[in-house]
């Protein structure tokens, strides 16, 4: 036999050297970026171009922004009720897809899965339409102001939080419900003491990961908010047109710290969600 | 041996999904402390049965008296009963403790009293070190030992098992059997198991019940099962055996076969013309030369065919170029498996007092 040797796992490609280059370049083009944003924030001049010297100026300046600061905690508001809502739908639509047969039922699981496969900008604008269309009125007093961006974002996310839900639900083998029942347990306390408590990791997981959606969707925000419900990236947007300052590089990078962690307990939750489950 | 009460009085029961008829008019009487096996091929009904019996399913007609209590009105989660399913179902969420606590908690036991019966079971099944490990943690064996825990902790009037043995390997499941039935003798609770499998309904079994399209064929002890079985197909399903051509000639008490001759059935009860003769392979033995001895019957054959498992040879034999009988030959000498080679012609015999008369 001649050299052959067997590739077992992603790492092993690494070790031929073309392929090396390509993962390389790859990382670089992906994370120097944002690399590059996280460093020029602390950067002590007005331009992004030249470094100057260490500051961290520019995030006193952002939590001195009035404008800022409103459309953070827009965001935030958005996040936490949009997170909230789908979660409670996509758990529940989860358990009725899994629990009963009903008419049509292969065809509403198609449906479920359209607002994630739909292009958000299409999403946007039809959202935008539909508002238009059923003169759906524009609140003043917050937080009904952010009412329209609510609802858009729990269209799209809730979809996900079902298929992600429905997915650990299709391994909790019916004998389990039933030996429930049979040690007695009421259809109740069947719900309660073994669907949730089993579902846990992906609930939570789900609601983080809903919380990270909301709070950095742009496409669909940009057409539902109105003057009075702006959010953190539609007010980045906004700033960028005017030049990109480390000013929206300290914004981003907040930004882009709260996701990180939210994405590590998402992780940290379905990874020990596998481990109870396969051995 | 003195009878034991009723401890479940099935009448009529029946049970179908859609067009497919699963329990048809089943009646059975389980009594206390009994290990009763319902045996049947795949899809006859039996795990069906059981379900009915636990109040999983419910039957379009017929009742289920458990301890003179007709539960046919009363939901699953109340029933005296508990089942060990197939896939074990142990809640992966819950350590070996809590799942074996689910039950007595949900039923409000004092936390006292709790301990003392999980502590109780965790001895009977030897799985002390285990409680804080979670079902995925543990192989197969154990898993079916909490299983069986879980149910019994409850003090249920019978504890249902369905096919609880089938995910395990041959040498673990002979060892879980055996443990099946000490637990079951020690306890002193009902056993009520389903299984396709016939060693296992033989070997743990006190009452075997035969099970095949939603009826029941027969009901008999294990033994009797074996020995001395009324119906055709349940001596047919549990081991091999030889079915003997010929037809009952009920005048004269005889059985006309072609290859033995007039086999006399003086002193068999209920004869009738449909019933045919069968003896099991290994009351048939080989032998060196001819005897007269009084009810013996001996046949001339070649060996066509001679599987070898060690402790045992089965072997195929052709009798006077027609009809085919199956032996089984313990292997006494290691010498002598030459004359069990194919084509070898032998004598070989068996005793009246071993033939079966069954019911077609």
């Amino acid at each position: 036999m001649k050299n052959i040797k067997l590739l077992h796992s992603p790492i092993d490609y690494t070790r031929n050297k073309y392929l090396k280059i390509i993962s390389y370049a790859f990382l670089i083009i992906l994370y120097l970026p944002i690399l590059n944003l996280v460093i020029f924030s602390f950067n002590d001049s007005k331009r992004n171009i030249v470094w100057r010297g260490f500051t961290s100026k520019y995030y006193e300046k952002v939590f001195d922004n009035q404008i800022l600061f409103d459309a953070f905690s827009n965001s935030l508001t958005i996040a936490s009720l949009s997170t909230i809502i789908s979660t409670i739908l996509g758990l529940s639509t989860a358990i009725c897809l899994w629990k009963f047969n009903f008419y049509l039922k292969k065809y509403y699981d198609l449906a479920l899965l359209f607002p994630i496969i739909i292009p958000e900008i299409c999403m946007g604008v039809s959202m935008l339409a539909f508002f238009n269309f059923i003169n759906w009125p524009s609140f003043e007093i917050w937080p009904l102001s952010l009412s329209t961006i609510i609802i858009a974002h729990v269209s799209f996310i809730f979809p996900i939080i079902a298929i992600i839900i429905r997915s650990r639900l299709s391994i909790l083998n019916n004998e389990i419900l039933e030996a429930g029942i049979d040690l007695g347990a009421s259809n109740f306390q069947v719900i309660k003491l073994i669907v949730l408590p089993f579902l846990k990791p992906a609930i939570i997981a789900s609601f983080l990961l809903a919380f990270t959606l909301s709070l950095d969707d742009f496409v669909v925000t940009f057409f539902t908010s109105g003057p009075n419900s702006v959010t953190l990236p539609v007010k980045i947007y906004s700033m960028v047109r005017f030049g990109i300052t480390p000013e929206i590089n300290a914004v981003s990078t907040i930004l882009i710290l709260i996701i990180i962690i939210s994405t590590y307990f998402v992780i940290k939750f379905l990874t020990k969600n596998n481990r109870a489950l396969t051995k | 041996m003195t009878k034991n009460k009723i401890c479940i009085e099935i009448k009529n029961l029946n049970k179908s999904f859609g067009d497919t008829l699963a329990v048809d008019d089943v009646s059975l009487n389980i009594h206390e402390n009994e290990f009763f096996t319902i045996l049947g091929p795949s899809g006859c009904g039996k795990s069906t049965l059981l379900r009915l019996i636990s109040g999983l399913e419910i039957q379009d007609k017929g009742s289920i008296i458990i301890n003179g209590l007709d539960c046919s009105s009363i939901p699953a989660n109340n029933r005296p009963v508990n089942m060990v399913f197939q896939s074990y179902a142990l809640f992966p969420h819950l350590n070996i403790k809590d799942n074996i606590e689910f039950g007595l908690k949900l039923k409000k036991i004092p936390i006292k009293d709790i301990r003392q019966r999980v502590d109780n079971i965790l001895d009977l099944i030897k799985m002390r070190d285990y409680i804080y490990k979670y079902p995925a943690e543990l192989s197969g064996g154990q898993r079916q030992r909490v299983a069986l825990a879980r149910a019994i902790v409850n003090n249920p009037k019978i504890v249902l098992l369905d096919e609880p043995l089938s995910a395990l390997d041959a040498n673990l499941r002979i060892e879980m059997q055996q443990e099946l039935v000490n637990i079951q003798r020690n306890l002193e609770i009902t056993f009520m198991l389903v299984t396709h499998d016939q060693d296992e309904a033989l070997s743990i079994s006190s009452k075997i019940a035969i099970m095949e399209n939603g009826k029941i064929i027969e009901t008999n002890t294990s033994t009797n099962m074996y020995e001395y079985p009324i119906k055709k197909y349940s001596a047919e399903f549990l081991g091999r055996i030889n079915i003997i051509d010929g037809y009952v000639l009920k005048k004269k008490q005889i059985f006309h076969s072609e290859i033995f001759g007039n086999i006399d059935l003086k002193g068999n009860e209920n004869i009738c013309e449909n019933m045919v003769l069968a003896i099991r392979p290994e009351k048939i033995i080989i032998e060196k030369r001819k005897e007269n001895k009084l009810n013996r019957i001996y046949a001339k054959g070649t060996i066509t065919n001679s599987t070898y498992y060690g402790d045992m040879s089965y072997l195929t034999i052709e009798l006077d170029n027609t009809k085919e009988i199956y032996i089984h030959v313990q292997n006494i000498h290691r010498n002598s498996l030459n004359e069990l080679k194919i084509g070898k012609k032998l004598l070989a015999s068996f005793d009246i007092n071993d033939l079966i008369l069954l019911e077609k």
